[in-house]
């Protein structure tokens, strides 16, 4: 297969990959260090024909977002943490109204205006919780040129398949690197498909046994389509004041994508055989981690890295299915150590999990990790 | 059931959750009486935002998204562009147009994007009980301005031409013919369309701000205010205290259309 291989941004290669998945439509409000995204947005929809808009803030891109996705194109957005706040209202009604879409979070620290121009990973938990109400979504990190362009294709089929707003967690690191990426000559991308259902027997927001609903309609196809941002029913009629019904809404938002969480793993990992010391990492942090094991490995030490690249779902039975014979997990992040509680929720009674923080907007270096992984 | 009714209402949303006396039926009616008229019944799409005014488009039986508080517009924004030939209708109440939703309002009647927007002016929050609205005149006193209203008001339709907007009109709920037939001008002008309709709110406005929960008083209230906008300007400004500039307000042609801007423009330069 003919490869093109190019020297890159990381942001450029959210934008390749998400027009190689078939995104025809970007709204967004300009913010560092994720605006590449929206400027190289700007200039390649139209050669698609698709649509770029500047909007006023990112409440507006986010709806804008959902509006185009329910008038029939793939739809996206980026931006980093204080806009990733202000869309997190949006981001809810789209999991509510299970409207298939992407918003990349390039995160930059914070809390506030924070550190514009330095990178973090204090999105984590936003990126889970961020929106009021119980809901679920799917969040991927790359951590790499590369996995940027294909975590990006991904999120993308995952939005579709799922329909669910799907969160891309870049960072400054693997947003401004330059390096190799190879676009292969073609690239799967999952089809937006209108419901098997005929119009009269069609209900909108009625799951499949598998728990997904079944396609998506668009405007004008002769559904009548009600998106309801309420407490609904199968037929998008609001039943807010019904208990049993917006009980169950809840409960399908939050099992489809909770009940497929196996599918939804994706971790890679190094060294791990017989490994007695792991490193759970994710996002640019995985870039030091590597190099780090490796060093490990040429001194004796038994060390293995699992990267996560799917962090929501949480791959609990994954991590304990490579927890045998592991006496020790570090879990380097650029943040306080908030993923780090959810490997000591799913290993802490197989083995130590020790947080290893980095703050400010410091990547850690490999021998900060190799000093870790050596104790 | 009246035959418009029968053929465009959504019937699995009825009853309508409107208090009796309500005027938002009336603006219903007339909305189906435009499309009927037009006949671009099959190729509506509705949004409507939160609050009783954002119901309307979801009992009509038609491409329907219903939206956050303050979104109505932006997700509006986004459908027209990814279909340019369908036409969109926003309702949406004064509070969620020129409140939380102001910047969205402002910003898209300044791209002159092909959106109606129909904004209810009940002057009032109507759905969370009676608080105050950025409509709500100066001292009239609401659940949240007890002992008066210390803000100014919008005059929505003046920040509509200010911001950009290429039609506006004005009208109550006492002139539902004339309000049908700006909804049909709003729908066939190219570019941003806005229709202010004042209506009466008995439960809310009517008792804390009126002294009168009588549909049938506020009625004759809107109706005796209402002056034309072709008599307004015989009128000085004392004689227009309080009164209602009814009528097509602006309509114009000179500023060019969002969508076509961004499918014609910016893919003809090939960039």
């Amino acid at each position: 297969m003919a490869l093109t291989v190019e020297i890159v941004q990381g942001n450029e290669a959210c934008v390749k990959g998400a027009l190689a998945a078939g995104c025809r439509f970007f709204a967004g409000y300009p913010i560092t260090p994720a605006t590449e995204i929206a400027e190289l947005m700007a200039l390649r929809l139209p050669e698609h024909n698709g649509a770029f808009v500047q909007m006023e803030d990112e409440l507006g891109s986010i709806n804008a977002v959902v509006g185009a996705a329910w008038g029939g194109m793939k739809a996206c957005t980026a931006t980093t943490g204080p806009g990733f706040s202000l869309m997190q209202e949006g981001i809810g009604y789209a999991a509510m109204t299970e409207t298939p879409c992407v918003i990349i979070d390039v995160q930059r620290g914070g809390p506030a205006t924070g550190q514009p121009t330095m990178p973090s990973q204090q999105d984590v938990m936003q990126a889970k919780y961020g929106s009021h109400g119980d809901y679920e979504i799917i969040a991927l990190c790359p951590s790499s040129v590369q996995e940027s362009f294909e975590l990006t294709v991904k999120a993308f089929n995952l939005a579709e398949r799922f329909r669910v707003p799907v969160i891309v967690l870049s960072d400054e690191i693997v947003g401004h690197t330059r390096e190799k990426l190879r676009i292969p000559a073609e690239v799967e991308a999952i089809p937006r498909t209108p419901p098997a259902a005929p119009p009269d027997e069609y209900k909108m927001y009625r799951p499949g046994p598998d728990g997904l609903l079944d396609g998506m309609p668009s405007v004008g196809q002769g559904y009548n389509i009600l998106v309801e941002s309420q407490a609904h029913g199968e037929d998008g009629n609001r039943k807010g004041n019904d208990i049993a019904t917006s009980a169950k809404v809840i409960e399908h938002l939050c099992s489809k994508i909770t009940g497929h969480a196996q599918e939804l793993t994706d971790i890679v990992t190094l060294e791990c055989d017989e490994a007695e010391v792991l490193v759970v990492a994710y996002g640019s942090v995985v870039r030091s981690a590597k190099n780090a094991v490796r060093q490990a490995r040429a001194q004796g030490i038994k060390a293995g890295l699992v990267q996560l690249r799917i962090l929501w779902p949480f791959p609990d039975e994954a991590l304990v299915g490579l927890a045998s014979g592991v006496r020790k997990v570090l879990v380097p992040e650029m943040n306080v150590g908030k993923i780090s509680r959810e490997v000591q929720r799913v290993l802490g009674k197989y083995c130590e999990v020790i947080s290893l923080p980095a703050l400010g907007g410091e990547l850690h270096t490999p021998t900060k990790i190799l000093k870790q992984l050596g104790s | 059931m009246h035959p418009l009714a029968e053929k465009m209402l959504r019937k699995s949303a009825l009853p309508s959750i409107y208090c009796p006396g309500c005027g938002h039926g009336t603006v219903l009616n007339s909305f189906l009486r435009a499309v009927d008229k037009l006949g671009v019944y099959d190729n509506l799409a509705l949004v409507g935002g939160i609050g009783c005014s954002g119901w309307t488009p979801v009992f009509i039986k038609a491409d329907t998204i219903h939206a956050l508080h303050g979104r109505a517009v932006a997700v509006a924004t986004g459908l027209k562009l990814a279909q340019p030939d369908r036409k969109v209708v926003v309702f949406c109440g004064d509070g969620d147009c020129v409140a939380i939703g102001g910047n969205h309002f402002i910003h898209a009647a300044r791209r002159n994007i092909d959106l109606t927007v129909v904004m209810l002016n009940n002057n009032i929050y109507g759905m969370t009980g009676g608080q105050v609205a950025p409509t709500t005149p100066y001292q009239a006193r609401t659940q949240t301005s007890p002992r008066g209203n210390p803000e100014q008001p919008f005059d929505a339709c003046e920040l509509a031409r200010a911001a950009g907007a290429t039609y506006i009109a004005r009208w109550t709920t006492a002139q539902p013919a004339q309000m049908a037939k700006s909804m049909r001008e709003a729908m066939e002008h190219k570019g941003f369309a806005f229709v202010e309709v004042v209506v009466q709110c008995p439960t809310q406005a009517g008792r804390y701000m009126y002294g009168t929960g009588s549909a049938v008083d506020l009625y004759e209230m809107l109706k005796t205010n209402s002056v034309r906008l072709s008599k307004a300007g015989e009128l000085g400004a004392e004689e227009l205290a309080g009164k209602i500039v009814v009528g097509r307000l602006l309509q114009r042609d000179d500023r060019p259309e969002f969508t076509e801007g961004v499918y014609g423009l910016c893919q003809a330069k090939g960039v």
